[in-house]
This record gives C-alpha cells, structure tokens and sequence, in this order.
C-alpha cells in the first residue's frame, strides 16, 4: 500500500521537475517579453533528438552529444527570438501568439524532416538497473532528473539575485522602461532569455527523453504541461512554476496509479482551471491591478 | 445608392453572394467543391471566433472543443440515438450553448494569457473526454455518421452541400454584420478598448463577454454538425488542440475584428494546405514558416491591411 504510494509519487516528482524546467522557461522569456512562446516544447524535444543523432548516428559519447544538444538548442533559441520575435516587438499578445505557435510547427516540421517520425530511445545517463530501495524501484534516471532540476534552481537563485545579468532581468520583469533608462540593453536581456529557455528545455528533453522515448511531437504534451506550470505557480514566478510543476506530475501520477491512466493527461487542464476559477492570477501571481 | 453599396453591410454581403454564386462555374471538378465546402465552415467557426477576439479582445485557444461537440452531439444523436439530424443538430447546439454559458463567467473572469490558458484547457479537456469514451464516441478511430436530411429530403453531391453551406455562410456574416453595427457590436469595442472605461460608461461588461462567448461557441457548434453530415465521419482531432489553433490562426491572418478578414483567413489556411502537398516531407515547415511569416510581415491581419492601403491610394 504505501510503496504502491510512494512508487507513484517518485514518478510524479521525475516528471514533475521536467514541467518544472519546461514552466520556469515559460516564466523567464514572460518576465523578459511579455510573451509567451509555445515552442518551449520544441526545445524539449530538439534537447532529446539532438543528443539521440549525435550519440547515436555520429557515434560520439553521451558526455559529449548532451552538451552539445543543448549548445544546439540555444542556438536555435536565439534565433527564434532574433529573426521571429525582435521583428514583430510591437505585434499584440495574439500576433505574438501565432508566430511562436507558427515557430513550433516550423521545429516540428524540420526535425522530422531530418530525423524522420520514428521514436528514439536515448540512453540513460547511469544505466538502467533499477535501485530497490525497500520495495520501491528507482529508475537511476529518476535521481537524475530529480538531481538536475535541484542544481538548475539553485544555480538560477544565484543568477538571478548575485550576477548583473541576473539581476537586470529582475528589474527588466519589474519595469522594462525605468530598467532601460538605467542603463540595461533590453534587447540583449530578451536574447539572453530565449537562450537561457532553450538551454532549460534541451535540459529537460535530455533528461526524459531515456524515460519517455523521442520523437518529433515529443514537445506538445510536454509545452503544455510546462505552461500549466508556468501559469499555476503565476506566471512571471519562475519558483511559482516549480512548484506548479511538482504539482501537476504528482497529480497525474496519483491519477494514473489509483484512478484512471486514461484520463492522465486531462489532470494538468482539470487543475489548472479549478485553480484559475477561484485564483485567477495563479497560486502565487499578484493581483492585477489594471491602470486605467 | 452608391453610398449604400460601399459599406460592408450590403455592398459586401452582395460582393460575397455573387462570389458564392459564380464560384462553381469555375470549379473543375469534385475535389475543389470538397475544398469549398471545407472553407465555409471554417469560415462559419471564425466570424463566431471573431467577434468573441477581434471584437470583444478575448482570446481562445480551445473553440475547436465546441466544434467538436456539436459534431459529436450530431453524430451520436443520429447514429446511435436515431434522432432526426435537424433536432440533433439543434439539441448540440443548445447544449453547447448551455455549457458555455456555465463556464463563461469564470472563465471571463481571467485575462491575456490566463485566459489563453484557461481556453485552452476547456478544448484539451473536452478532446481528452471525446477520445477516451469509446463506448459513446468510437474512441480515437472515430465514428460514422448518417447523411444529413429535413423532412424525408436529403441533400446528396458536393454541389447540393456547397448551396447549403454558402447559404449558412451568407446568412452568418448577415448576422455578425448585424451584431457589428448594434448596440451590442458598440459595447463589446467598448469592452476591447478598455473594461473599466466601458464599465464606467454604463456597459455591462460580464454580460457583454458571456454574450459573445456562447454566441461564438454556438456557431462553432453548428457548423460541426454540418461538418460531420458532410463528411460521414468523425473523430477526436476535430476537437484537438491543434484545430483549435488553426481556428484561430485563420481569424488573425485574415484580420482581427473583421468579419470578411475571417472569411478571407479561412480561405487561405483552409486551400493553403492543398496547395502545399507538392512539398511533400516540407509541408509542415512550409505551413509554420507562411505562418510566422505572414504574422511578423502583416501583424494587423490581410483584410485591414488591403483596406488602408486601398484608402490611402483614393485619397
């Protein structure tokens, strides 16, 4: 009965630090733009199919595909904001909207191109012999997941609150004209933060993809999890997202476990508006006070 | 007289009547009916869609659910149920209305991108139910329909379908014209310019959102029903997130709060896709560049764009 519980919730916590990474990417690129980029999800899975290719097509050790796939996936981050994003600055929320949904189809669309449709396996960072820790079976992959994600949040905290660039993106979140009148170059935060987004993503694609296999439409699903997060834990809070993010891969795994494996997917929606019903800001998003 | 004929009112409700009407004279054959036919609807979906983002400034990301359930609610009235297809039709229409007026008023309650996310979840939602109930639904492989038919006639050949779906089309851009020039079109561009501004005015403004929100979602509704008759068959992705986005993708391509931009938006996203088969694996590359594209090139949408620059040259 109760490893039965704590087997579901060691899995909701493995994939519940994923959404995490994916929503506080959502946070960062908001915080910098106002915008909200649906092709998170594609970082995710150009993280995992980069490394699947580069490992095993090109042959070269996992120590250096995975470095490398997420060097790839900046990449392709900072150019999403520098020829989609910075040519439509003064565009609506809706335009906006679009181009990034158009983005994602377009990164969909050339993965499977290159890579084909098919679902890849990508190797576990530790092997795969699963820990027994009293009944309980731990995937090693799970410890890395769960490892990373702490390691990324404290790393982000000390960014965001001891380095200058860190701390422009605060004031940028904060007030973007009093932020550039003192002097921060917003494009250069707005680029900065769609690499730092991608690097987060290609992150958490290469630390699931072991569990969940790879594919080119690996990144729907997942985006929109990680938006659920993002919008939970109030959006702008990237510690609002991970909390929204263990919440949500708890959920589904609880449901999936006592439940229904059916509805699995539904709980992150069915949590999300339940939340917004009654806090429509989010757990933890001020209130919006709208200046008239 | 002339001066009449230039507002969209009538002169462009007679420019799309005689396009309507002329069009099949330069179809060649079945295929490009098929296509038509597809545009209308679409079309149908997108005025609703709107007057409820164009118009009111509310964004969703999840009409394709109510599009699904009206097809659905057809589907399952007629085929399982042996329910006429009219009274089915209207039954999900009805039923449409009335869950969209149930969560109209949390759901309005959220702006910008809560809102975009509280949409959202509705469809995905919605979608998740119509492919996991397989005992009612067919589950993911879907299910057939019956031919639509009105007091013992039934409408048979792509030509019969394409009068019935111009008609509907014609008879809905009356209608959001309709809406556009009342009272009601003034206080939901109240609501968009700015809610406190039309609150203090007087406008109601809850009423006026939940008003466009089923308004929409009944539209979306019915032209899923007509969609499955059409068609004879249904399955989850009507419902899909991705439908949702295509919807919504057609409203601001042809242009924000522009009835005819919706038509024009749906025209091109619907054909678009046709046309692109001979890029085969490049497909959907090609679709997701046009889109961002189009968005970064034309942020104000097709139709507005073409208007001012016709303005601007008469003057």
């Amino acid at each position: 009965m109760l490893t039965e519980f704590l087997q579901f919730l060691l899995s909701g916590i493995t994939v519940g630090a994923t959404y995490a990474l994916v929503g506080v990417g959502f946070s960062i690129i908001y915080n910098a733009s106002q915008v909200i980029n649906f092709a998170q999800g594609e970082f995710v899975m150009l993280g995992g199919m980069m490394t699947w290719f580069l490992f095993d097509a090109a042959g070269l050790p996992l120590a250096v595909a995975v470095p490398l796939a997420i060097a790839g996936t900046v990449v392709v981050g900072v150019a999403l904001e520098k020829f989609a994003i910075e040519p439509a600055r003064n565009a609506s929320i809706v335009t906006l909207i679009i181009i990034t949904i158009g983005a994602s189809i377009f990164l969909r669309g050339s993965a499977q191109l290159v890579w084909g449709r098919d679902f890849h396996a990508v190797p576990a960072l530790s092997g795969d012999a699963p820990i027994n820790l009293s009944g309980v079976a731990l995937n090693p992959q799970s410890l890395w997941v769960v490892g990373s994600t702490l390691v990324v949040i404290v790393l982000l905290h000390w960014f965001f609150s001891r380095t200058m660039t860190g701390r422009a993106m605060r004031a940028v979140a904060f007030n973007r004209l009093a932020a550039q009148l003192a002097g921060v170059n917003n494009r250069r935060i707005l680029m900065f933060s769609f690499g730092l987004s991608a690097a987060l993503g290609a992150l958490a694609g290469v630390l699931i993809a072991p569990i969940t296999l790879t594919y080119p439409d690996v990144g729907i699903m997942l985006g929109l999890k990680g938006f659920c997060a993002a919008i939970l834990g109030g959006l702008g809070y990237p510690y609002g997202a991970i909390v929204g993010g263990l919440i949500v891969g708890i959920s589904e795994a609880m449901t999936a476990g006592y439940i229904s494996s059916a509805y699995k997917d539904a709980v992150a929606f069915v949590i999300i508006l339940l939340t917004l019903f009654f806090m429509p800001n989010g757990l933890f998003g001020r209130r919006g006070v709208e200046r008239v | 007289m002339r001066r009449r004929l230039a507002t969209p009112r009538t002169g462009g409700l007679l420019a799309l009547a005689v396009v309507i009407a002329v069009l099949p004279a330069f179809l060649p054959n079945n295929f490009y009916f098929d296509v038509m036919i597809l545009v209308g609807l679409n079309a149908i979906v997108c005025i609703g869609l709107n007057l409820l983002v164009g118009y009111a400034g509310q964004i969703s990301l999840g009409h394709a659910g109510f599009f699904g359930l009206g097809a659905y609610s057809s589907a399952i009235l007629t085929s399982t149920y042996d329910w006429p297809p009219i009274a089915a039709l209207l039954a999900g229409a009805a039923g449409v209305g009335l869950l969209a007026f149930a969560v109209a008023r949390p759901i309005m309650k959220l702006r910008g991108h809560y809102l975009a996310m509280g949409t959202l979840g509705l469809g995905i939602i919605i979608s998740i139910i119509l492919t996991q109930e397989v005992d009612l639904t067919g589950g993911p492989d879907g299910m057939p329909v019956y031919g639509f038919s009105i007091l013992g006639w039934e409408p048979s050949g792509v030509l019969v379908w394409y009068w019935i779906v111009g008609g509907l089309l014609l008879l809905t851009v009356w209608l959001a014209l309709n809406i556009v020039e009342s009272p009601v079109g003034r206080a939901l561009r109240a609501v968009h310019g700015s809610e406190a501004a039309a609150q203090t005015m007087g406008v109601d403004v809850v009423h006026y959102k939940v008003l466009v929100f089923v308004v929409s979602a009944v539209l979306a509704s019915i032209a899923g029903s007509v969609f499955v008759h059409y068609i004879g068959f249904v399955t989850p992705s009507e419902a899909g997130f991705i439908h949702s986005i295509e919807l919504i993708t057609m409203v601001v391509l042809g242009g924000l709060a522009s009835i005819y931009g919706a038509v024009v938006g749906a025209a091109i996203l619907t054909t678009l896709p046709q046309l692109l088969t001979f890029l085969h694996d490049y497909e959907m590359l090609g679709f997701g560049a046009i889109m961002m594209g189009v968005m970064i090139f034309l942020p104000r949408g097709l139709v507005p764009t073409t208007a001012r620059l016709l303005r601007d040259r008469t003057r």
